[in-house]
């Protein structure tokens, strides 16, 4: 028995910021203060506040220490775990209270959120099969195998209303009903971790934090539709997460919870990792599988659908991490306690990935139907600096901005797809005033041409011409016809393209059309970037009320493009300017203007 | 792209052994072609023409599928990558706070775009997509370190920091 826990996120976001030698440090200093009996240090998934890492909790007190550095762990051992003494100055803020420590449950980031994916996330060790056991893992399954018909479980995933969490939200018991349905002796389970939306990291949080969780889901899914073999599709930039499921794999291996005969059931799954080659098209269901197969991983068409002809051309459901991390609690709580949350036709939680700017990033799991508004100024904490909100993108590159209008809108599928975007894997970037939407219209494009896996012309080519014609907009050379043109040309690409990478590929730019035209104008009419991003647009002049002719500026320019007499106003040359906005960082006076 | 790498090939015969080693233990798999491939270029740190060649024997498929399946990731390299390879993040995220002018500064500094190599082969530059670090926006890496809360102003320490 321990007297106290010592729990250290070991998640990417935490790692990057240096958790791994905060472990080892406190390791080494709890062995010197000879507490290595008394005192255990447990590396776990992701707790969600990615902002604050290095974080970590001491239990039994509940102690939320944040941005740790391994120069505060002699202190944080010798105070708090020896003498018992909390270490304040090291506690995230929004916890302390005066003679006690508050429950980070209680705190604004994680009042509102419920925890169903992410449940086990920065609470177990990940790398330990007996944890995930003792929180109820695998009980899901040993009731399936031995109480429930696989027709039992498809009806119960269907009542629970699960919707795909991968981004197009289509019903996962229909689907598994569909694969279950379809006659072969060879049947597959895929697992899409290819998680490849810029900005969304919230199934390597799961795989990272609960990789068991997956694997219950996926033997449970091979149950339903009658597969013995699965495959987990997963990002090589994701380091952390494949070593966790490799040992996650053994481990089940060992304890019979995969492989033959499973709970002496006469059921056998086993489960194989493939690792990803970075193209963002391998996410779509048929270049995924393309992919597995060994192949330039090219989409298919449609139909047939995978639940008929799949992976190896057998029968194949494919579900996103998310999803399945979901499938446990259901089974054994209950389709009704699944579909009690939510909205009519959006049950259950979402994660969603906090990222751009907003004070708490991080990962966030929340009811369906919470709002915007919730989700940015109460759980993430609101914009930083002062600034104002413009916009959310939330769907990636397939998905839309979200403007200021649409700020109480209840969160969920339909929602978001009224409203030109959509839930997508769960990306939510935050962008203020500072930010131009044609610009950003045209960093996805980028990303689409650079990814378009050049099938289909509709993709290829019109892909590159919508960039084509936002880089001239950015550049001020725009028409007002070319709107329309756009416009057009995005219509066109959305019914024509092959797969949901082309047809998803204009949204950021019909969203951004619809709700900052005025933006887009702004550019065009005026030749002018409102948000001062688009160096083409932009020209840097020096007030001479506030230039103390100090000379700082015309030093750092690296065109030479400023001339003046010491101690008196200096001028740029628009000709030789370069619009690197050098001077504008280095002015003490706030003599530069940018517009 | 040129199907012969400018740089010349000095592959060993450990390294040969090494994948024929793990061609053996493939050989057969469905869809064994990317794991190999995975494999090889961990041995050799990128894939040259010589080492598909090697592939598409052990493996018996043509050079053209493993050739087409090399071009067509953004992981597999043709070409062999600095000893410290740089990623600046353009995800979303990263984008939005400023990860552009950060890779930028890159390019102005080392004096190379974007999958290119140093002369000297220390390092190679690149732009990736969302290292899942989005707290930390923005965010580089060199090699397996990675560096956030970055701003223009820290790129020169960091690059200096790896040219000693």
């Amino acid at each position: 028995m321990y007297r106290s826990h010592v729990l250290v996120c070991g998640g990417t976001g935490c790692t990057s910021s240096g958790s791994a030698k905060i472990i080892e440090t406190l390791e080494s200093e709890i062995a010197k203060a000879g507490l290595a009996e008394e005192v255990k240090v447990i590396r776990t998934g992701c707790f969600g506040l990615c902002a604050l890492g290095p974080i970590m909790i001491v239990y039994p007190e509940g102690c939320f220490y944040s941005m740790v550095q391994p120069d505060d762990i002699p202190e944080i051992v010798s105070e708090h775990l020896l003498k018992g003494r909390i270490v304040t100055r090291l506690l995230y803020q929004e916890t302390v209270q005066e003679d006690n420590v508050k429950s980070l449950n209680e705190t604004q980031f994680y009042k509102k959120q419920v925890r169903v994916a992410l449940r086990n996330c920065g609470v177990i060790n990940p790398e330990n099969i007996d944890e995930y056991i003792a929180v109820d893992g695998y009980a899901a399954l040993g009731k399936v195998l031995t109480e429930m018909t696989p027709d039992d479980v498809i009806q119960v995933i269907k009542d629970s209303g699960l919707r795909g969490r991968g981004g197009a939200g289509f019903p996962t018991g229909t689907k598994w009903s569909f694969a279950k349905a379809s006659k072969s002796d060879q049947k597959y389970v895929c697992c899409n971790a290819d998680e490849g939306d810029p900005g969304a990291f919230m199934d390597r949080s799961v795989l990272e934090g609960d990789p068991h969780a997956v694997l219950e889901a996926m033997a449970i899914a091979g149950y339903a539709i009658g597969a013995n073999q699965g495959y987990i599709y997963v990002r090589a930039e994701y380091p952390i997460a494949v070593k966790r499921l490799e040992i996650a794999i053994g481990q089940a291996r060992e304890y019979g919870l995969l492989g033959k005969n499973i709970f002496d059931s006469g059921f056998d799954f086993d489960i194989e990792i493939r690792l990803g080659a970075g193209a963002f098209v391998c996410g779509e269901e048929t270049a995924l599988m393309t992919s597995i197969e060994g192949n330039r991983g090219e989409p298919r068409p449609r139909p047939p659908f995978p639940a008929v002809k799949g992976l190896f051309q057998e029968p194949t459901i494919l579900n996103n991490v998310e999803t399945y991390a979901n499938v446990a609690q259901i089974i054994l709580k209950g389709a009704d306690w699944f579909a009690s949350m939510g909205t009519e036709k959006s049950k259950g939680t979402k994660v969603f990935a906090l990222g751009g700017k907003i004070h708490n990033t991080g990962l966030v799991e929340i009811p369906m139907g919470t709002t915007l508004r919730e989700v940015i100024e109460e759980i993430g904490g609101g914009i930083p600096n002062g600034k104002k909100f413009k916009a959310a993108q939330t769907g990636g590159p397939s998905g839309g901005c979200i403007p200021a209008s649409h700020y109480d809108v209840p969160i969920d599928y339909d929602n978001l797809i009224a409203i030109g975007s959509m839930m997508g894997s769960g990306g939510l970037i935050v962008m203020d005033e500072d930010n131009c939407m044609v610009d950003i219209a045209k960093f996805f494009l980028e990303f689409t041409v650079d990814e378009s896996c050049g099938k289909c012309t509709p993709c290829r080519i019109g892909t590159k011409r919508l960039y084509e014609l936002l880089d001239k907009i950015t550049r001020g050379n725009g028409t007002m016809e070319d709107l329309d043109r756009m416009e057009e040309l995005c219509y066109y690409i959305k019914e024509n393209a092959l797969c949901g990478l082309g047809q998803t590929a204009p949204n950021p730019v019909l969203s951004t059309l619809r709700y900052f035209r005025d933006e887009y104008e702004a550019h065009i009419k005026e030749k002018r970037c409102p948000a001062g991003v688009c160096k083409h647009l932009l020209s840097f002049t020096i007030d001479p009320e506030k230039c103390r002719g100090c000379t700082l500026c015309s030093r750092v320019c690296p065109a030479g493009a400023i001339t003046g007499q010491v101690k008196n106003p200096h001028v740029i040359d628009p000709a030789k300017c370069l619009k690197c906005g050098a001077c504008m960082e280095k002015c003490k006076f706030g003599a530069i203007i940018k517009k | 792209m040129a199907m012969k790498s400018s740089v010349p090939f000095t592959g060993t015969k450990e390294q040969e052994t090494e994948l024929a080693a793990v061609i053996t233990e493939h050989k057969g798999q469905q869809g064994a072609l990317i794991p190999v491939m995975q494999k090889a270029q961990e041995i050799y740190g990128y894939l040259p023409i010589e080492v598909q060649e090697q592939i598409a024997l052990g493996l018996g498929v043509p050079l053209e599928k493993v050739y087409g399946v090399a071009t067509f990731y953004a992981q597999f390299a043709l070409n062999p990558k600095g000893q410290y390879k740089i990623s600046v993040c353009l995800g979303t995220a990263c984008y939005v706070k400023g990860s552009g002018d950060i890779f930028n500064k890159l390019r102005e500094l080392l004096g190379i775009d974007s999958g290119e190599c140093t002369p000297d082969g220390r390092f190679s530059l690149e732009a990736c997509r969302c290292i899942g670090a989005c707290g930390l926006a923005p965010v580089l890496t060199v090699n397996d370190d990675v560096y956030g809360r970055l701003t223009v102003d820290d790129v020169e320490g960091i690059v200096a920091k790896y040219n000693n």
